[in-house]
């Protein structure tokens, strides 16, 4: 019996930005962990061949046996090389090889992976490299939906326009002539403090440059440089504001609506300070 | 990246070459001010070859100064002149302008069809071809992209943004229904009647037939506001809309 043309295909999310080091494995880890905790049975792909990071992120550094080049030339099989997340349920991990580099990747290659993790999961997260190059765009390639990393400043905001005009004309989506790739801005590393003292853009700011539709934004907090060393997602420390805003947003990505927050000065009372609120 | 500060390129530029025949100086300037009252816009500080290969007898250098004065008094920029290599004058060494390599096209011997009655004495030849503009619209409804470059051959419209870092070119009009952060080339083939008309004026440049304007210029005009651009006397306008 052949059930998967009534089968559902998996929903594959690309997580991007152009400019490095905004925050793309950190959301892809938070993000593609939050899918997971609603039930959703969900994959991270580590795009970023030779520059691996994900595992760390995760914590399932010491588990990587196989990696996403293997797969692709065939040297092991999926179920060999996945790697089921300890903490959450329903998540999968697909690391990058640190030995190859961007070149391993082929499209016919990707799209034989895509096309059997479809079958298994329902939502696909693929962590792009930095850059707009060969690895960025075979990321984004066959993307149905893409969250483009964005920091409140003007470089930054530039890079995610050019990924953004990538994404319109460079997908499999655009070139087949569909219905154009989903785009949702996530604005990370936002400290309200600086946004009113004039030194980072504002929310309305980078919304007005960009023209697309706000996902959610996570405050800058030592939360989330805890949680990367520790290789915990910074969405399951459910104590910290950048930890409930990348909650928040994958309710927004679920289609509910979240008002936003975390956007005002904080004013710390004796007692917080005391606290280390 | 280069620590010289200039860069060195290739450029073509349409001049207008004036060959002279036969050499009388009030005659020339005489017929020369006839053609540019005909058309003063044309002629207004244009670069000219002054070209006396064709002359039978030789020029002085007293002669040749004289005519470049009086050329130059004209509002004619001159910037070379030519002679025949084979019959180069002694005193061609001595001219403070530059001597251009003669013109490498072939003379083409056109039948006149109608006979002037007295031959002028200055030829005045343009180099600008007359050719079929096809004056179809583009309409584009997504943002451009920084990065991204789209020209249309007649009016170009968009009606999202066009983000700094993008390009908007187009052989006619442009308009842009959202803010122009981009740069935008409207008679970009040197229709000088092209316009540019956008809803808030935020452009790292414009540009019309050539004639740009850079963003720290458009500040101190119109900024964050509807705008049109147009070209004015070769110089551009940016008026509010």
């Amino acid at each position: 019996m052949n059930l998967l043309g009534d089968m559902e295909l998996a929903k594959i999310i690309v997580v991007t930005s152009g400019k490095g080091g905004v925050g793309k494995t950190t959301s892809s880890a938070a993000i593609g962990t939050g899918i997971a905790l609603k039930g959703h049975k969900t994959v991270i792909i580590d795009f970023d061949v030779g520059l691996r990071n994900l595992d760390l992120i995760m914590g399932c550094e010491r588990r990587v046996v196989y990696d996403f080049v293997n797969v692709i030339n065939k040297e092991a099989t999926l179920s060999q090389t996945l790697i089921k997340d300890k903490r959450t349920k329903n998540l999968f991990i697909l690391p990058a090889s640190q030995t190859r580099d961007k070149d391993a990747l082929t499209i016919e290659g990707v799209q034989e992976v895509l096309e059997e993790l479809s079958k298994e999961f329902d939502y696909i997260i693929c962590d792009s490299p930095a850059g707009i190059e060969k690895g960025a765009q075979m990321a984004l390639y066959f993307a149905d939906a893409a969250i483009v990393v964005t920091n409140p400043e003007v470089s930054s905001v530039r890079d995610s326009d050019r990924i953004l005009g990538i994404l319109q004309s460079k997908s499999k989506r655009a070139e087949d002539g569909k219905a154009p790739i989903e785009e949702h801005l996530l604005l990370t590393r936002y400290h309200p403090g600086r946004v009113a003292s004039g030194e980072m853009l504002s929310v309305s700011d980078v919304e007005d440059i960009l023209a697309i539709p706000l996902l959610g934004v996570i405050p800058e907090s030592e939360a989330v440089l805890k949680a990367s060393n520790q290789g915990t997602p910074v969405i399951l420390d459910t104590e910290s504001e950048a930890g409930l805003a990348y909650m928040d947003a994958v309710d927004r990505l679920m289609g509910e609506e979240r008002p936003l927050r975390f956007l005002e000065i904080q004013k710390k009372g004796f007692i917080k300070r005391l606290l280390g609120g | 990246m280069t620590d010289s500060g200039f860069r060195l390129k290739g450029s073509v530029v349409t001049t207008v070459l004036l060959e002279i025949q036969t050499f009388s100086l009030d005659g020339i300037v005489f017929h020369l001010k006839e053609k540019i009252d005909q058309v003063p816009h044309f002629f207004n500080q244009a670069p000219i070859i002054v070209d006396i290969s064709k002359m039978k007898r030789g020029v002085t250098v007293g002669e040749f100064e004289a005519l470049i004065q009086s050329v130059s008094a004209l509002g004619l920029g001159v910037i070379g002149w030519r002679c025949d290599p084979d019959n180069l004058p002694v005193w061609s060494a001595s001219v403070t302008i530059p001597l251009l390599p003669a013109s490498k096209t072939r003379p083409i011997n056109i039948a006149p069809t109608v006979k002037e009655e007295s031959s002028p004495d200055v030829v005045v030849k343009t180099v600008v071809e007359e050719r079929l503009v096809p004056q179809s619209t583009k309409v584009i409804t997504k943002p451009i992209r920084s990065g991204q470059q789209v020209y249309a051959e007649g009016d170009l419209i968009v009606l999202a943004q066009v983000s700094a870092g993008a390009e908007v070119l187009a052989d006619g009009n442009i308009h842009v229904y959202g803010a122009l952060r981009g740069r935008a080339l409207a008679g970009v083939k040197g229709d000088v009647e092209a316009r540019i008309f956008c809803k808030s004026m935020e452009a790292e440049l414009v540009s019309i037939a050539g004639n740009f304007m850079l963003s720290d210029a458009l500040q101190n005009i119109v900024w964050k506001d509807s705008a049109q651009v147009l070209l004015v006397d070769d110089s551009l306008e940016i008026v509010p809309l």
